[in-house]
């Protein structure tokens, strides 16, 4: 259970348009008050169990987002914040765009609106837990993400 | 015999009080800003999770200066319990904080770089404070030895109250709390994100942690000093002058190292050297 008591959460911005990174940090605030399930905005990869991603994944970033995942020590899970992390959203056909975070690295749970309320946060954050403990119990790794440039996702 | 039950208690004990120093911290802060705040014990749960996950480092030395540190940071709270000879406590002290220093740096992160950078700025500023307690220490009891203080006829407090207000900004800056805070933002993903400890994760970082759950109760015993020849009511300073830095942790903002370097070598310093003139002219004796 010691996992679930402290997840660190890393927030990762992907092409976002800031509506759902205001959601994510309403969670931290007074109001929401995420840090009394021991949930901390860490900014550091090497001290984060939960990846928290907002925004479709483009061809600029696909390898910050693949560098920020390798980082963060086993066990791990991604969780995809919003219609753009989860799909793709309104941006899934620009050319620019890669699609959903799923495209990119492995994404455990989603949670979907445009923009989510922070209570959906929360949940996505609670259901992470569990899938962070089976992780742990079942001494999941997370697969090693490969660099690679410029490439299209085969079903992209 | 006694000398090792001694150890085993300090080995045990010193974490477990110091853990509670820190979720106290953590709870107090969360009140303060109208908030729940975590449990009592969340230090506790946190460590217990960076111990079980993955220990990524940068380079193999990352490891050994975290060890280093926390060995060292043990040794002088050990010598403080045992009585030794301030000076040499403080040296060992230095030594602990100095190899925090070399690992941030050990990294390369311009973020670890920033902070230890920072850091040494802040041991550059505390470091003069800490020497001049030490030879108030002296001009009083005629030894570095601190057994010397437990006979003494009365408590160190009533000489040496400027050295005291220096010891409390001095307990800012080491526990590295607003305004203080900049070689590592405690409170996470802020400019440096994390500091000197950027690089660490995992067990490496449970470590720090561990370390710095020592280096509460080494701190506070510094305070204790002061009275020590009362241990109830020196752990009663200590006690409270750990919440005064909780409470200026809570209404103040960060300030610039500059800013630092020129309290402490200017308002900290005078007020100190004025306190050991006086000790020094009027000649008090304590034994």
């Amino acid at each position: 259970m010691s996992l679930a008591k402290s997840p660190w959460i890393i927030h990762v911005n992907c092409n976002s348009c800031n509506g759902c990174d205001i959601e994510v940090v309403a969670c931290l605030t007074p109001l929401y008050d995420a840090e009394r399930f021991g949930v901390i905005n860490i900014g550091t990869p090497k001290q984060a169990d939960i990846m928290v991603v907002t925004g479709s994944v483009n061809y600029k970033n696909v390898n910050v987002l693949k560098n920020l995942y390798n980082q963060i020590p086993d066990p791990k899970v991604v969780l995809a914040v919003g219609a753009c992390a989860s799909t793709g959203g309104i941006f899934h056909d620009c050319y620019n765009v890669v699609g959903g975070v799923d495209q990119v690295i492995p994404v455990d749970a989603y949670v979907p609106g445009c923009c989510p309320r922070p209570e959906a946060i929360l949940d996505g954050v609670v259901a992470a837990l569990s899938i962070l403990e089976n992780k742990k119990k079942g001494n999941i790794k997370g697969k090693e993400v490969k660099l690679k440039g410029n490439e299209v996702p085969s079903n992209a | 015999m006694n000398d090792i039950l001694t150890i085993i208690l300090v080995l045990i004990g010193a974490p477990i009080l110091g853990c509670l120093a820190s979720g106290i911290d953590r709870k107090l802060t969360a009140r303060l800003q109208g908030r729940v705040g975590p449990p009592l014990l969340q230090p506790y749960y946190d460590v217990r999770k960076l111990l079980s996950k993955d220990n990524i480092v940068v380079n193999p030395s990352q490891n050994f200066y975290v060890i280093v540190y926390l060995a060292f940071i043990i040794l002088s709270l050990l010598m403080l319990v045992f009585k030794q000879d301030f000076l040499m406590i403080i040296f060992v002290y230095t030594v602990a904080s100095v190899a925090l220093v070399v690992g941030g740096m050990s990294t390369g992160s311009p973020y670890a770089r920033i902070g230890s950078s920072r850091e040494i700025m802040a041991i550059l500023s505390y470091e003069p404070v800490l020497i001049l307690y030490a030879l108030a220490i002296y001009l009083l009891t005629g030894t570095f030895k601190l057994s010397a203080l437990l006979d003494a006829s009365s408590p160190l407090l009533m000489y040496t109250p400027l050295i005291f207000i220096a010891m409390i900004v001095v307990l800012n800056i080491k526990l590295k709390k607003s305004p203080f805070d900049y070689s590592t933002s405690h409170h996470g993903h802020q400019e440096l994100i994390k500091g000197m400890t950027t690089e660490y994760g995992g067990p490496g970082f449970a470590t720090i942690e561990i370390a710095h759950f020592y280096e509460y109760v080494f701190l506070t015993g510094l305070i204790f000093l002061f009275w020590a020849s009362a241990p109830v009511i020196g752990v009663l300073i200590g006690i409270i002058a750990y919440l005064l830095v909780i409470v200026i942790d809570n209404i103040t903002a960060r300030v610039y190292w500059q800013w630092m370097l020129k309290l402490s070598w200017t308002i900290l310093l005078v007020i100190s050297l004025v306190n050991i003139a006086f000790l020094y002219v009027s000649g008090v004796k304590l034994i």
